[in-house]
Formats: C-alpha cells, structure tokens, sequence
C-alpha cells in the first residue's frame, strides 16, 4: 500500500463541528413531545424492600408516569457481554431492584415528567420504605465466614475464582535464593467521562419501530440485548451514535438505563430523554480497578526472576455486569509483562460487596498488574543493590522468542505475544528521560536534602480483541467515498483514521471520505469500540473492503475505457490509464456507469461498494516503557512531577498526531488515579466522592511539568496487514507504576514502604511518620 | 441537579434588600456570587422559599480606603480584589491569599461577602480577614452592628448574623511600615480548598525586633483558627529558623483539626505547623525588605 | 415570582423569553435558545464546561440564574468564529489537536477568549494555571497548552499587521 495517508500528521475531521459549537451530544438532542426522565436511586447499600409508594410522585403537576420494579413485568436481567458464566446468572443486576438493594444508587424506580427540573420535584416525592440489612464493604472481608451475603440465591460472596499460570510457581519460589513479597493496594477509581452517560428513545406507534440515541460502543450487541429484553423484533429497534465525551470502558455497556428508557418511551408512547446527572454518574456507572495483591517473586542472585506468585482480591462490587470478569482476569493473564518468568501462578478471588458494580477503565486490569509487578521488581532491585533499570534489562522477553507464549491465559486463551523488542523500547525510553544524568542530578538534589525520585513502568498491553469487525465502502452518486463501519466513535478521532486509511486504498483525499458508524440501520454488522481494538480490527476490515472496491472500480474503468484493469490507477478521486492521467473517469462517472441498467464488466453485480470482514483470531500486543521523575516535599506530601517520558511501540501509528494524543490522555489518567481520584466509602457503604469536589481529576496543574511522548513503530503486528497494534491504553497502564516507584525512590532514604495506590499528601506523610517510628522503635 | 422551586427578587438597594429578608426571615437566602449557594441550590441540599439576590445591588461593590486600611463592600468580586491596586498597597495579603480561589470564572463571580457569610473553614478570606483582625459590618431593618472576625464565624457555615442580616461591608486595617504577610496552603489540587491554608503576617521595629504577629489557619477545625498563643513567642524577639520552628511545633500541638475523607487530623496538624513556620518565614523575608 | 420576563444579547442577538426564575442559565441557552454548544459536566461550578463569557467575563452558566442574565451582554461558543472563519483558538485547537471526544473544548475555548483579551501575551506558567480553571479527560492538556500558545502567536500576528502601533 501507498502510505500517503497512513502515517500522516492529518488535523481531524471531527473537530470542525465540536469547536463550533455544532457537535450533537446526547443531550443535545430535541424530539417533539419528548419527556425527561430521573431514576431514583437505593439510598440505602444493603436493604430489603418493604414498599415503595409513588403515589405522591405520580400526583405530581407535569409528572407523566412513576414506574417501579414490579411495574416491568417479568423482564430478565442484564447479561453478561464478556464469557458469560451460567453460575452467576442470579447475581446479574435487574433493570429495577425487586425485593432487595444492594448498592447505593441501585435504582428503584423511574420518574418521568415534563421536563428535568419537574421530574427531579417528583423523584423526591417517591417514598421509599428499605429495611436496612448488614453491609460488607471490602472483598477480603466478604470472603470470610459469617460476612453478610450479597446475593443469597448464590449463598457465598465468592463469584468467582480465577487460576492460571505455567511451570511450577511453588516450588521454584521456595527454592530461589532471593525472594520479596509484597502486600499492595490499588484503589477503586474509575473512567469518568467529561460527559456523563445519557438515552434518548422514541416509538412511533405507526411502524412499531423504536429508535435508541446515546449508548456509544457496541450498538449491534446493545440492540441485541434490548431486543431480547423487550420481547421486540431486532429489526425494530435502532440505535443510532451520537457525539460522545469520552468513553474510557465505562460508556455504552448496557446498564439498568439501556432498558427503562426505551421500555418508557414504548409504554408512554412519547420520547422520552434521559440525562445521567454527575452525583448519580459516579454512583451507577461501573467502578473499576479495585484490587488487593499478595505477591511474591523471587530471583536467582544474578537478579533473574525464576517465579512470580500473585493472589488477588477483587472486589466487584454487587453485581456482576456487562464485562463479567475480565478485568480480574486481565490481570492475572498480563501480570508476568515483559519479562520472562518460568513458574508463574495466579489466584484471583472475585468477591461481592455492597457497592456499585465494576467494569472496565482504560487499560483494565493491567494498570492494576502493572503497577503491583513493577513495583515489586523494584523491591527485588532494592533486594539485590542493583539499579531498577538493571534488574529489568536482565529480564526482558527478548526479540527472538517471539511469538512468545507468557503461560497465562485470558478467558481461556493462552497470551501468546505477537510482536515486540522491549528492550528497545525500554532503551528508548531511558535515552529521552537521560536516565544515567537524571541519577546523578537526584544524588545532587538528595545531597541539597531534597526528595527527588526516578520510577519505571515497563509494560506489555493488549490490543485488536476479535473475533471480526465489519465495514463497507461505498462510491455514492455523486462520486463522493462512504466508509460503513461497525466501530464506535468515543471521540478518539475514528473517522479520521478510518478515512486516512480508506484515502490510501482508493487514492481520493482523507476530506473527500465521509466515515458512517454507530447507526444499526445503516451498518449491518458491528462489534464495537473497546480495548484498543478499533484501528486493528475495524482499520485492516476498511483497508479490505476499500481494496476490494478499488479492484471493483478498475474493472468497471477497464469496460468503459476498454483497457485491463492492471492498467489502471485511482489517483486524485479518478481513474485513468497509467502514465496518462487526463484520459481518465471520476469517481462520479463510475458510480453512474455501475449502476443497474448500465453495462456490466463479466461476472459483477451493479453498484461501486465492497465490504469485508477482518478476522482477528489473535489479540496483539503493544508495549513500552514510563519514566517518571518526581520531587515529594516530605513535610506535606505534596508530589510535583517534574518530567514525564513515555515509549510506545505500536507497530504502525496511522496518525501519530493522535496516537500521542491517546497517550497524553492516557497518562492524564493514570497520573489521576496514582495521586488524586478515588472513590471512597464509609463502613455503611456510603459512597462519599459524590462531586467533583471529592473526585478528583487531574488539571493542568497536576500534570507533569514536561512530558516526552515516543511513539516507536519498530515492531508491526505480523497478524494483521496494516501491522496496527492498538493505542489507546499504553498512555496510562504504565502511568500507575512510574509514578509509584517514583515516589517511593523519592522516599527512599526515609525508609518509606508504598503499599498502596493512590499517593495523597495525607497517606504520603502517614507513611514517613510510620516509617520513622519503626525507626524509632528499632533504636 | 436542577435547582428546588423558589421565589426570586433582586432588589437594587440594600434597604430593599433588608426588607425583603424582614419580611422573610429564615425563610430567604441571600445570593451574591453563587459560587457556593448555587451548587448546594442544584443538589438541593437547601431548599430556600425566597431568594434574595444582591447582585443587582451596585452600591455593595467597592474598593476604598479608610482609617489607613480599606473598607471593602461586600458585593465585591474577588476578580476585583485581585487586580485592586489599592488592595495590593494596604492589605497585600488579600491579594497574595485570592489567587488560591478556585479558578478565574469563580473569582470572576465570587464576592468577598459571600465567602465570608458562607463561613467554609478551608476557605482562603475567612482566614485572611480572622489573620487581619478585620471587622465585618451586618446591617439588619433593625440597625447596623459591626462584629470583628473572631466573633463572626461560629462554627462550620455558622455565622453570627442574623436570617434578616446582611453581610454589607468588611474592613481590614492596613498594613504598616515593615510588615509583611504571606499565604500558603496545602490543596489536592490547584484551586481546591486548602487542606491547610496559613494567612500570616509579621511586623518588625527597629533592628529587625518583631514587634506583632498574626496567624491564622484554615482548614483545622469549625472556623479559621488564630495561634496567637503560638505566635506570642515572636514578639520582641529576632526571629530566626529556630523560632519559626518551634511556632510552627506549638501551632500543631495546639490544634485538633477534624478529618475527612481528603487527609487525616494528624496529617492537618502537622501541616499545619509546617505552613505557619513557611508562611512567617516569608512574611518576615518581606518585612526585613521593606514590606509587603 | 416563580416566572420572569428576561431580555439579554447573546452572540450580538437580542432576545426576549419568559423562564422559570430558577432555571440556570446553562439550562436557558440550552433549551430555550437551543444553543447547546455550551455543555454541562457537573451542574456545580468544576468542571467548566458550561464556561460562557457574561459582559466580558468566564463565568460558569450552570451557577448563574437564567434571571440574573436580564440585560447582559453574553457570548458562547456559537458565537466564536465569525462566520465561517474561525476564531484563531478554534484555528489552533484544530491544528494541534487541543481536542478529542470535544465536550470541555467550548468551556475551555470561551475561558481562553476572554483570558486572551486579558493577557495578550501570557507566559506558559499564565496558561497552565488559566488552564486549571477547565476539566478535560481526553487530552491530557498537553495539546490544549500548545494550541493556546500557537494561538496568542496567530493573535500578535494580527495586532502587529492590524496597524501602526503593532503589537
């Protein structure tokens, strides 16, 4: 392929429309007649259910209808979208609880009124009588005997327990001659989209077909499970992509909502919108990330790991939802990383607790891992007086044992590594941060009595999740290029990548290509937009079809120019004989001479557009490198990060304008979840981190004083034509583990121990006065 | 998130204003800036009849001088605060403690009566007029009193004044000759409320002798806290690093701050102490230069 | 007194509408003038992506009552560009990617208008502390910062082309 579009520097064609002010977010959106919807919410993390009386609520002036759980009939409950496992299926949430609560924020009834400000009036007039029940809020203690039990049809709080791993973990442990262990936290936080979730639907009684705007991600699958939920024909219900602020895991799984607003709007007969509000988003969106490790690793003298050991905690909260146990799952099939290690063995114990349920955020389950394992490579470092980078260059999977195969498993397949060179991109990384120079900038800085620290985060992500994606690509009337894909768009800049692609196949360009997508009438087939999977999977499936096309418009060229095919060239939106570029046809002259009726070249159909399915049978893996350099004021816990340098090896960046974009981003994250934002309960389980007061995203302010973004594309996929790995992710996986090493090397020689995420001024400053009165204690 | 039903008025003089709050006692809400009251409003974590908006009220707006200090009308906009030339030549700690608010589009709406009757203890000007020692003027339809700060604030979002009070007017003495004063905090992020926030202020005579100190914290307990029992050791002393140490010891070992979810009560008391001993430390910095 | 009669210029347009006096107005430009550039994140003052600019001041709408607009000189993101040329923030957010999912973008753009009237020529610490002001979760800032600084160049470009006393 030509390549003057893939790899371009290309500003994008979304953003005419979002910095005018013209963009369509989903509550944006008017419909004639169209009713606004609040649901109330369990205030309550734990209760039985003795009544609800909506009876002052329905009374209420501009109220149009107060539904509760009974009034849904006998819908089902949501299933799982990720390896649904048959044991849980009573632990799935229903649309509206019956009988029981089991978070705060599990919703009890839908208020639906004439506009926002009335149907909030109502949703205060809705009496709810809970008779509150024991609550257990953390995972390891919901594992233990006599802990109050989250769901009682499954009797246990245990949902589920993970094992895998590859030689012989135990006994290799047992017989290295060096060993650490390790006890680390990472705290429950979550993605937290600038815009919050939100539904529009509409039933036109006429045709009986019912059209759904807002849940961005997998639309084909969403409609599937509406379809079944409501009894209603598939081929009746639409759903249709609006603009999206930011996705990051959490947006357009299908929740509680995905079902009582459509089902509203059936029953009432009038659209009716409904706008999750930033008090109620982090309450009922997914949580994510919370985990407790007991690890242990242990190394031959030369500071080669010989085993890794892991059990982990996972707390899903108190239902199992879209993703099921992927994330716990991720985890422990990425914990081994780039480094090889022999005996490696994982338990994951998946508990319920009375808090809001769990599902992906960016990077999931390998921020988690990455940052336990780094840090513990650290310790091992510490443990053997070399230098961390040493220690890693020791370890590295290397080059030639790819495709290499780590001895883990996710859902059940074995993670295989495609591609990569990490040491290459470890290298890179250190080049940019200057890491010998910035050791002996820190010796100075500690000999002035300051707190400077230097962390690494070496990791390997996962990207270009299968099974296939669809797309299709057109040449309309009037010669304009149409790409149909099954892809979502959550403001990554999709239309643009997928159009740089497109513009290479068809020689036309990137601004002459419209990008169609989220629409289920208009796009037959789609998986959807999640885990760095878009440019891989959906980029090779348009890269297919364009190229299909492109031989389909040679040969209707070759008929009317009565040439060969292998004659001719598109360049330019037009078709000409090689070498002889003014006796040539448009795209517009194609798209009218293919059309039915007109002469055909032997053995096609009419008509300019091709589609294809790309199949990824196999997940790619991307890779790299954080160094994180940071300055902690010891008497107040303060952390400034001082300069930031990220290497990311994607194998082919279609853009890199916006792979570094994804990766600022990404970092911006993970920097959020390391030092500011967690969701916090109290033992009652009351979430406190209601506001943006409490929850805390990063500023500008907060970020890195510089940031240095690689982006490496030495080692392209050999499993997909275009070479793509997914580069959503690498910006924050490794983010948690740079950060946290540096911290803790910065507080090195306070003899400071970092067990836990995310590092506040409060838990800092905890740490060095536990640290000096163990001193203290030792004297 | 949309605000509860309410009555609304925005009369265009204070006597229009007290009437209002006469005729509606507790019943009513005063609005200023917003920047507090509106998001407890779209909570709906009060549920005001009446809403009693000042801001069209023009003659509450004003920056001016008065006793050597300043005389500030409630309805003044910290944006105005910051870029007051006047603000910076009397009471430089206004202007050193504003910046810290929030963002631009807070200052731009955020009055200085309105932080103070909305009385959050991390907030920056509680702490900054308590430090000063400024007076707050309350006029009522039943007269006018003026309260000094320790007075005013009463507990957490407790203030002295009255439901049919309003907050008219601040006063603040100047700075002299040779005094300095500083603001730090501690937040979790830039534009939060201080986990600890330090208003200090030092004054020197003759050979560098320190002749009056004042420090207050934000941040540690139901209202901002004065440490005069800590500072006092300042007084006729040349202070040095050791001085400023042990302030800062008795600052945390006087204070038994709260805690909530963003940091410990230990954490704030030690905090505490460490912001006092650098907030003295560069006000004293400025006085031994002149001032500011 | 639940309902008022409001008459405010936004975008150099005069309007005249009846409105719930405790409808914000974010909700106000929103529903009622159907300008819905200007977004809600938070409903409470953080995030900053409702920021309009009311008679020459960032103020967040989502903490202001439609009725306190009465007689105020407001403008939004709709009226950024002139016509079909953008403003060059827009320019500048568009060339180096200041903006991905877009929903902060218009609060971020309007702060930056009125903060770049301000300050004509702010340092890069000036522009990362106006920054703070606004919540973005795509970008990470490091663009937004880039295209803010390319943007006072574009505008010192314009000044010192516009007449003899430059820039």
């Amino acid at each position: 392929m030509a390549g003057r579009w893939v790899g371009a520097r290309l500003r994008r064609k979304e953003d005419q429309r979002l910095l005018t002010g013209s963009g369509r977010f989903l509550a944006d959106l008017r419909l004639p007649g169209m009713l606004s919807a609040v649901i109330v919410r369990s205030p309550h993390a734990h209760a039985r259910i003795v009544a609800i009386n909506a009876a002052r609520a329905r009374a209420e002036r501009g109220v149009a209808a107060v539904f509760i759980g009974p009034d849904l009939g006998a819908v089902g409950r949501i299933p799982m979208r990720m390896s649904p496992r048959a044991e849980v299926v009573e632990c799935l949430q229903r649309p509206l609880a019956l009988g029981r609560v089991r978070y705060v924020g599990d919703p009890v009834a839908v208020v639906v009124a004439e506009d926002r400000y009335r149907a909030e009036d109502a949703a205060e007039l809705v009496e709810m009588d809970l008779e509150p029940l024991p609550v257990v809020t953390e995972a390891r203690q919901a594992l233990e005997p006599g802990a109050p039990v989250v769901h009682e049809s499954l009797g246990r709080n245990l949902a589920e327990r993970l094992v895998m791993g590859c030689g012989e973990p135990e006994r290799a442990l047992r017989e290295a001659p060096v060993r650490v262990r390790d006890r680390f936290k990472v705290h429950r936080h979550t993605g937290v989209p600038l815009e919050t979730r939100g539904l529009l639907a509409q039933f036109e009684p006429g045709t009986s077909a019912l059209t759904v705007w807002g849940p961005t991600k997998v639309p084909h699958f969403n409609r599937g499970v509406l379809s079944d939920l409501l009894g209603w024909p598939e081929h009746l219900v639409r759903f249709v992509e609006t603009d999206v602020g930011g996705g990051f895991g959490i947006r357009g799984e299908f929740y509680p909502e995905d079902f009582l607003v459509p089902w509203a709007a059936m029953r009432l007969r009038r659209p009716v919108q409904w706008v999750e509000d930033r008090r109620e988003h982090l309450l009922a969106a997914n949580h994510s990330r919370e985990q407790l490790h007991e690890i242990e690793i242990g190394a031959d003298r030369d500071g080669r790991i010989v085993a890794l050991v892991d059990r982990i905690y996972a707390d899903m909260g108190a239902y199992i939802r879209t993703h099921g146990f992927v994330v716990p799952d991720r985890t422990a099939a990425m914990l081994p990383g780039p480094y090889r290690i022999p005996n490696y063995g994982a338990e994951v114990l998946c508990a319920f607790t009375n808090k809001t349920p769990c599902g992906t955020y960016r990077s999931p389950g390998r921020y988690e891992g990455t940052v336990v394992r780094e840090r513990i490579v650290d310790r091992l470092a510490g443990e053997l007086g070399l230098d961390p980078a040493e220690v890693r260059r020791r370890n590295f999977v290397s080059p030639a044992d790819m495709p290499y195969d780590v001895g883990a498993t996710a859902d059940y397949d074995p993670v295989v590594y495609d591609s990569g060179d990490f040491r290459g991109a470890f290298d890179a990384a250190l080049e940019a941060a200057d890491y010998e120079s910035l050791r002996n900038r820190q010796a100075e800085a500690r000999r002035e009595g300051r707190s400077v620290g230097i962390g690494i985060g070496c990791f390997v992500e996962k990207s270009g999740t299968g099974p296939w994606e669809h797309a299709r690509v057109e040449i309309d009337g009037s010669g304009r290029v149409v790409v149909f894909t099954g892809l979502a768009s959550l403001g990554q800049g999709l239309e643009t990548t997928l159009a740089q692609i497109c513009a290479d196949e068809l020689g036309v360009h990137p601004d002459d290509i419209t990008v169609v997508h989220g629409d289920t009438a208009r796009i037959p087939y789609g998986v959807g937009t999640f885990g760095s999977r878009g440019a891989v999977v959906g980029g090779n499936a348009v890269a297919q079809a364009a190229s299909a096309l492109r031989e389909r418009i040679k040969s209707f060229a070759a008929l009317r120019l009565e040439l060969s095919p292998e004659d001719l060239v598109l360049d330019a939106g037009r078709v000409h004989p090689r070498g002889v570029p003014d006796r040539g046809l448009t795209l517009r002259e194609l798209a009218r001479a293919a059309a039915p009726g007109q002469p055909l070249p032997p053995g096609l159909e009419p008509g300019l557009s091709a589609s294809a399915i790309f199949k990824a049978p196999m997940r790619v893996y991307p890779y790299g490198t954080h160094v994180a350099t940071v300055e902690v004021d010891p008497e107040t816990g303060r952390v400034t990060v001082m300069r930031y340098v990220i290497a990311y090896d994607i194998g082919r960046a279609i853009n890199p304008m916006i792979v570094e974009g994804q990766l600022a981003g990404g970092l911006a994250q993970g920097l959020g979840g390391a030092l500011l934002e967690e969701l916090v309960y109290d033992e009652g389980g009351q979430l406190l981190t209601t506001t943006f007061m409490d929850y805390l995203l990063p500023t500008a302010m907060e970020m890195p004083e510089a940031t240095v973004i690689h982006v490496l594309e030495k080692s392209p996929s050999p499993l997909n034509p275009l070479g793509i790995k997914g580069a959503g992710e690498g910006g924050c996986t490794g983010s948690g583990a740079a950060l946290a090493n540096a911290v803790a090397d910065a507080l090195a020689p306070l003899g400071v121990a970092v067990t836990g995420l995310p590092l506040t001024p409060a838990t800092i400053v905890a740490s060095i006065r536990a640290a000096a009165s163990r001193r203290e204690a030792r004297r | 998130m949309k605000p509860p039903r309410f009555e609304y008025f925005d009369p265009t003089t204070v006597e229009a204003a007290l009437d209002l709050l006469g005729e509606h006692g507790e019943n009513a809400k005063v609005l200023a800036g917003g920047q507090s009251l509106m998001p407890l409003l779209n909570f709906r974590l009060i549920r005001p009849q009446v809403l009693v908006d000042l801001n069209g009220i023009g003659a509450l707006a004003y920056v001016r001088p008065c006793d050597g200090g300043l005389a500030l009308g409630a309805l003044t906009r910290q944006r105005a605060l910051e870029r007051s030339a006047v603000v910076r030549e009397r009471c430089p700690l206004v202007a050193q403690a504003v910046p810290f608010i929030g963002h631009a589009a807070i200052r731009n709406r955020g009055t200085i009566g309105g932080t103070l009757a909305h009385a959050d203890p991390a907030a920056e000007l509680p702490a900054v007029v308590t430090a000063l020692g400024g007076t707050l003027v309350l006029r009522s339809i039943r007269g006018e009193r003026v309260l000094p700060a320790d007075r005013f604030f009463v507990s957490y979002l407790t203030t002295a004044a009255a439901p049919d009070e309003i907050l008219v007017e601040v006063r603040l003495p100047g700075a002299g000759s040779r005094t300095g004063s500083a603001f730090q905090e501690v937040s979790r992020r830039h534009g939060d409320f201080a986990l600890v926030g330090v208003a200090a202020i030092v004054s020197l005579g003759a050979d560098d002798v320190c002749t009056a100190a004042s420090v207050a914290v934000a941040g540690v307990g139901p209202v901002p806290l004065r440490v005069d029992d800590a500072t006092r050791l300042l007084l006729g002393e040349k202070p040095d690093e050791r001085t400023l140490a042990e302030v800062g010891r008795r600052v945390s070992e006087q204070l038994t701050p709260d805690a909530d979810l963003h940091a410990s009560s230990e954490y704030r008391k030690q905090v505490a102490g460490v912001l006092a001993r650098r907030a003295l430390g560069e006000a004293l910095g400025k006085a031994r230069g002149g001032g500011a | 007194m639940t309902e008022r009669t409001i008459r405010l210029s936004v975008n150099g347009r005069e309007y005249e509408r009846r409105v719930a006096v405790r409808w914000t107005l974010a909700d106000f430009l929103r529903d009622e003038l159907g300008l819905t550039g200007t977004h809600l994140g938070c409903e409470h003052g953080v995030c900053g992506a409702c920021t309009v600019v009311m008679n020459g001041a960032a103020v967040r709408s989502c903490l202001l009552l439609a009725v306190q607009a009465q007689g105020a000189e407001i403008r939004t993101v709709e009226g950024l560009a002139d016509g079909d040329t953008l403003h060059p923030l827009q320019e500048a957010f568009w060339e180096h990617h200041g903006l991905q999912c877009g929903f902060c973008t218009p609060g971020i753009l309007m702060s930056f208008a009125c903060f770049l009237e301000e300050h004509p020529a702010p340092s890069d610490a000036e522009i990362r502390e106006a920054l703070a002001g606004n919540l973005c979760r795509c970008t990470g800032y490091v663009n937004i910062e880039r295209a803010v600084r390319a943007a006072v160049t574009k505008l010192a470009g314009g000044r010192a082309g516009a007449g003899p006393t430059g820039a």
